[in-house]
């Protein structure tokens, strides 16, 4: 057990116990804060494969931007009436059925395909200037029609969060 | 050494968490999280394989994803903030004027 692996392990607990957090807590601010750690983890994890630019936009937009845009959601819509909302487990069934459909299937594809066996990537080389040498010249189309999309996505939510002016 | 089988699994299982909470909690920021959750498990599975096969595309397709998941944060919250304001509650069982 290397530290690499111990590591791996670690972030593994942490990443799933705090997933599990989000998903089954009463608590919509804890779920908040424990998506928090979920999304550190996948950062750490990002470090670990030495995708270094993604680990650093994953810091910088999830957890610095996204995050902070679902906790202002939670203040915004979390006020007493709606703290004893029922959470009812009435889809338990039909869920666990779907769930366990796509764990199956997922699960039978990793179990069954022979992965290439090449080491992980450990040299520390930076992949920030591939990323971008890429993004200005086969993905430049893709690139910006993303950006069009998220300025047309940004301007559409501030038009629909607005408040409606009285005309 | 972690084989990459290992990072696939972990990936799995957290999108499987992401796809219970969207089809068992009823709140609309929670089955919001969870969606983000899923898009975070594609985004693993997709860095895995790119760190795997030293090939930095498919790290590429990592950002495309960030970026349709900050539109869709951005959109979402904004529609989940409307309907609050007009229905009082996020519980999606309660919001079904489209309903049948």
């Amino acid at each position: 057990m290397d530290l690499y692996t111990i590591s791996f392990y670690m972030f593994a607990v942490l990443l799933l116990g705090s997933a599990i957090v989000v998903v089954f807590s009463r608590n919509i601010v804890r779920a908040a804060f424990a998506l928090m750690i979920t999304l550190l983890s996948i950062a750490a994890f990002y470090v670990l494969m030495m995708a270094d630019f993604v680990g650093i936009v994953q810091l910088l937009l999830y957890v610095g931007g996204i995050l902070v845009l679902i906790l202002f959601g939670v203040m915004l819509t979390n006020r007493q009436i709606s703290v004893d909302i029922r959470e009812g487990a009435i889809q338990t069934i039909p869920a666990v059925i779907v769930t366990s459909t796509i764990g199956g299937i997922l699960a039978g594809a990793i179990w069954s395909t022979a992965w290439p066996m090449r080491e992980a990537a450990r040299s520390v080389a930076a992949t920030a200037p591939v990323i971008g040498e890429m993004f200005l010249t086969t993905y430049l189309l893709p690139f910006e029609v993303a950006s069009v999309l998220l300025l047309v996505a940004l301007v559409g939510a501030a038009l629909i969060a607005r408040r409606e002016r009285k005309s | 050494m972690v084989p990459l089988s290992h990072y696939l699994f972990l990936s799995a299982v957290l999108f499987m968490t992401g796809a219970v909470g969207v089809l068992t909690r009823r709140n609309a920021i929670i089955v919001f999280m969870s969606i983000e959750l899923m898009l975070n498990s594609v985004n693993l599975t997709l860095v895995a394989f790119s760190s795997f096969l030293g090939n930095v595309t498919g790290q590429m397709l990592v950002f495309f994803v960030m970026t349709v998941a900050a539109a869709e944060a951005a959109v979402g919250l904004a529609i989940i903030i409307a309907i609050y304001r007009r229905k009082q509650t996020v519980n999606l069982d309660e919001i079904n004027l489209l309903k049948w």
